[in-house]
């Protein structure tokens, strides 16, 4: 490949292949379940990250040798078995190369734990966590935190459809209680999240929000709690390169400040985050994306 | 050619110094091949006759690693590179990269005694030269290595510091273990450094011969997250750790527009390049949004880098930097290469708003034009504004203005004082920080630095964490606590290289 030189093919070789012992991961998929289309969860070897790895932090992947290094959350980890379970929604090149990847072969690189724990205390109040998307998976670890903090935990999640509905047993196991949205009423209660989060609010006293997913539901949440003595936490999906906090691709305004995502997040208080800009940077580099994925069909995929 | 033996001092003081040739500045800009050609044969013997072979020799106190500097150009001009490789390889683990990026200006060359009349010795080509040559003809360059002490030592991070550590300590007998955050080793000489100056193969030609010495590299692991520092000395079995972490937070402008699409650091944007081979897109899959027109502030040598390299991406470059051009930071042969290579550089402008477009793309820069005040206490001249303002049409912006040091291990690691800019305090004779086992060098303990600052510091500390482990460690330590203790500066006698 034109970028790397021989020398260097045989660095990666020797450094990530060939070496014994008890440092070295090997990022193998154990197992892959389609969650609906273009959905995978994935169980994928990884022992020290599983055994450090905390709700609400996340890893960053890398496919393939060329791949870009992309951010990903953890729905869960056994770290006796030694491995972390992602959720990967294909929506571009490299996550769709992701999900290609099939039970036995592996990622080039995951890297993690990275980013900030997820806050978790004993509220006066119940504490609801809201899904989309990813994001269903990604509230599980924080639930069941926040459940065996002795809180009162109601999970909300969200679909199109009954199709894409995903994680909704798993979800279940670790809050009271759980609440099921689908815009067209397939499943659940017709409407938004956002709908069940109302009915929540009007029925309860609610203390904490903590809401993963796309960036127009994680706003128009915490509009609804603005103002209104709830904590309201959202974890931000901005593009990331090294998510150490080395190179500031991953910034982000809170409260009039620049913040880096991957080192002081990914939660934010969804209340003074600037979601405007949030979205505008997430386009950043859409021309070459969908260039990338050209590329990736004309390969013959 | 010239015998030595023909000359006299004062005739060799009065050869005029071998430059080498370099890439012509119309077709570089088209390629990432590294600029300079490197000397010939004759040209390399020419120069080393240069060196009129001083009793007293300055330069090798010049040298943070102390290379043998007569020695090993003696051996050159007597033909005998290879004896003149071991030479520099008994104090210089990278002579390749060292040869190439060494402030040599302000270093060893700095203070040549053919300099006090002329051009100093060449003594930077001629150490490229030799690893070149050995390189090229792949001499043998596997060193014996002592009979195993049992003792194990953890280094953090693969970069030039953690590098020499791992050479230095690998050579005491010493299991070695790297591990590194990112996939691949050899730090910002990798994802820093543009390779029209230091080319791959050089450093992972290094990362090899340390592997084949037996020192074992893990990648992808960020110590502090993934491992503690009291994993390692508690539970792991480490006898030492040394951190070699760098200096990777980027300093912010904090100024309006600074988070606009197409505005980058100039960390983010050199690691799409290097690191991850954006500039061969699609076939690697980084994304790198390039405009056509890029400005770039500052005016340090990572500014040169990314200009070059913006300009090698066919972008219109321009450099804006608040002081004037005496006062940049940057070596003076990368401003000349730099200035050679078409960019334009609008000095005494400092940038007070980016501007964006309704879907916030970055469209312009607004500048105020500065003069610089009188001299103050110091001797320097601060540049103060004129009133004046101007803009500048640009769609891609990068921002230079240094690094902090990042806090992922400090923040783990509570016993380890820092400064307020999260430098890592360490004793001045030994490098041990104010955690018991834990020695740190490079530039997380100096801020943005040199490649050489950060090896020289790492041998010595390979010495004393030598001592440690082996349990001759009797030194009254003294590791500063407040605050605002400025970071480790070379103790040398001259001048300290800047970025
Ligand atoms: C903290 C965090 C946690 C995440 N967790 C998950 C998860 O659990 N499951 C999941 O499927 N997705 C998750 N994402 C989003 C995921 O990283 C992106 O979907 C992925 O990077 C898209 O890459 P692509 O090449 O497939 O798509 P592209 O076509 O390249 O991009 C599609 C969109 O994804 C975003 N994106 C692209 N590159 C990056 C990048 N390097 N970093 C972040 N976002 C990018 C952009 O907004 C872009 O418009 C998470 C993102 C963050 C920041
Ligand atoms: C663009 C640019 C150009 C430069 N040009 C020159 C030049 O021409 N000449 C010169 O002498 N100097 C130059 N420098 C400076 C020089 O590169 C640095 O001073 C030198 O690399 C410092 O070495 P180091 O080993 O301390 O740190 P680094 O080279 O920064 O290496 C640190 C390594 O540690 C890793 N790391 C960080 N945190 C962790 C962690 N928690 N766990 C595990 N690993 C971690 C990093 O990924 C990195 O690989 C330049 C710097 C830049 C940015
Ligand atoms: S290592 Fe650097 S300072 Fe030392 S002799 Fe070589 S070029 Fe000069
Ligand atoms: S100071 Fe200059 S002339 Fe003297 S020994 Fe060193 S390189 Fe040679
Ligand atoms: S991803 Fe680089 S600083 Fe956050």
């Amino acid at each position: 490949m034109a970028g790397e030189s021989e020398a260097s093919k045989h660095i990666c070789k020797t450094s990530s292949k060939s070496i014994y012992g008890d440092y070295m991961q090997d990022y193998k998929i154990l197992a892959k379940k389609e969650l609906c289309p273009w959905t995978y969860h994935l169980k994928v070897s990884a022992p020290l990250i599983a055994k450090k790895i905390l709700a609400g932090q996340f890893i960053i992947i890398r496919p393939n040798k060329h791949s870009e290094r992309i951010p990903l959350s953890i729905c869960g980890w056994n770290r006796d078995e030694g491995y972390i379970e992602i959720i990967i929604m294909a929506c571009g090149r490299t996550s769709r190369e992701a999900c290609e990847k099939n039970v036995g072969e592996k990622f080039e690189d995951v890297v993690g734990p990275l980013g900030k724990r997820s806050h978790v205390q004993k509220y006066n109040g119940s504490c609801v966590l809201i899904g989309g998307g990813y994001g269903t998976g990604a509230i599980i670890p924080t639930a069941r935190d926040l459940k065996s903090t002795g809180n009162k935990v109601i999970g909300v999640l969200g679909a199109r459809n009954k199709e894409l509905l995903i994680m909704e047993d798993e979800l279940r196991e670790v809050c009271d209680e759980i609440m099921v949205t689908t815009n067209d009423g397939s499943a659940g209660t017709e409407g938004f999240v956002t709908h069940a989060l109302q009915n929540i609010m009007d029925h309860k006293t609610v203390a904490m929000v903590l809401a993963i997913g796309p960036v127009p539901m994680m706003m128009a949440v915490s509009n609804m709690t603005r103002g209104k003595d709830i904590e309201c936490w959202v974890s931000l999906n901005a593009i990331m390169v090294d998510g150490t906090g080395m190179c500031g691709a991953c910034r982000v305004s809170v409260a009039g400040e620049t913040k880096f995502a991957c080192f002081h997040g990914p939660d934010f208080n969804g209340h003074h985050v600037d979601f405007d800009e949030l979205t505008k940077r997430q386009k950043m580099f859409m021309e070459k994306e969908q260039l990338a994925m050209k590329a990736f069909k004309e390969k013959g995929k | 050619m010239t015998n030595k033996k023909d000359l006299s001092a004062k005739e060799r003081i009065k050869k005029p110094r071998n430059e080498m040739l370099l890439h012509d500045a119309k077709e570089r800009i088209k390629h990432f091949e590294e600029v300079p050609l490197g000397y010939t044969w004759e040209a390399a013997r020419d120069e080393a006759i240069r060196c009129i072979q001083c009793k007293k020799p300055l330069c090798i106190e010049g040298c943070p690693v102390t290379i043998d500097i007569p020695a090993f150009i003696k051996l050159v001009e007597e033909g005998n590179v290879n004896g003149a490789a071991g030479k520099i390889r008994e104090a210089n683990f990278l002579p390749a990269a060292c040869g190439r990026v060494c402030p040599q200006d302000k270093q060893c060359e700095a203070v040549c005694v053919v300099g006090k009349k002329g051009n100093p010795v060449a003594i930077g080509n001629l150490e490229r030269f030799v690893a070149d040559f050995e390189r090229s003809e792949n001499l043998n360059r596997m060193p014996k290595i002592p009979k195993k002490t049992g003792k194990k030592i953890g280094v953090i991070g693969s970069g030039p510091a953690g590098l020499t550590a791992a050479y230095e300590l690998c050579m005491k007998g010493h299991e070695v273990i790297v591990f590194e955050a990112f996939h691949r080793g050899g730090g910002v000489m990798v994802y820093g450094i543009p390779r029209f100056r230091l080319p791959l193969d050089i450093i992972d030609e290094d990362l090899k011969l340390l592997e084949e010495m037996g020192v074992k590299f893990y990648y992808n692991m960020i110590i502090g997250k993934i491992l503690t520092i009291d994993d390692l000395l508690e539970n792991e079995g480490f006898n030492a750790v040394y951190i070699a972490t760098g200096a990777g937070l980027p300093k912010m402008l904090g100024i309006s527009g600074e988070n606009l699409n197409g505005v980058y650091s100039a960390n983010e944007y050199l690691t799409r390049i290097y690191l991850m081979h954006a500039n061969h897109f699609p076939e690697y899959t980084t994304p790198l949004f390039q405009g056509k027109k890029m400005a770039v502030i500052g005016a340090g040598n990572t500014a040169m880098d990314v200009l070059r390299t913006g300009k090698r991406l066919g972008a219109e470059v321009t450099c804006y930097y608040r002081r004037s051009r005496e006062e940049a930071p940057a070596r003076t042969e990368e401003l000349e290469h730099a200035e050679q290579e078409f960019i334009n550089f609008k000095f005494l402008s400092n940038p007070v708003e980016f501007i964006g477009d309704t879907n916030n793309f970055v469209k312009g820069i607004r500048c105020a034009v500065m003069e610089l005040s009188e001299p103050d206490e110091s001797g320097r001249r601060k540049p103060i504004p004129t009133g004046e303002e101007f803009i500048d049409e640009c769609d891609t912006i990068v921002f230079s203005l240094g690094c902090n040091v990042n806090p992922i291990i400090v923040d783990a690691t509570p016993e380890l004082h820092v400064n307020k800019w999260g430098i890592v305090m360490v004793d001045n004779k030994t490098f041990h920080t104010s955690k018991k086992g834990v020695f740190a060098g490079g530039d997380a303990i100096t801020g943005g630095s040199t490649v050489i600052l950060a090896m020289g510091q790492a041998k010595n500390a390979a010495k004393y964490i030598h001592d440690y482990v082996t349990g001759s460690f009797n030194y009254e330590l003294e590791v500063p606590t407040d605050p605002n203790t400025p970071g480790i500066e070379w103790s040398g006698r001259f001048a300290k290289g800047k970025r």
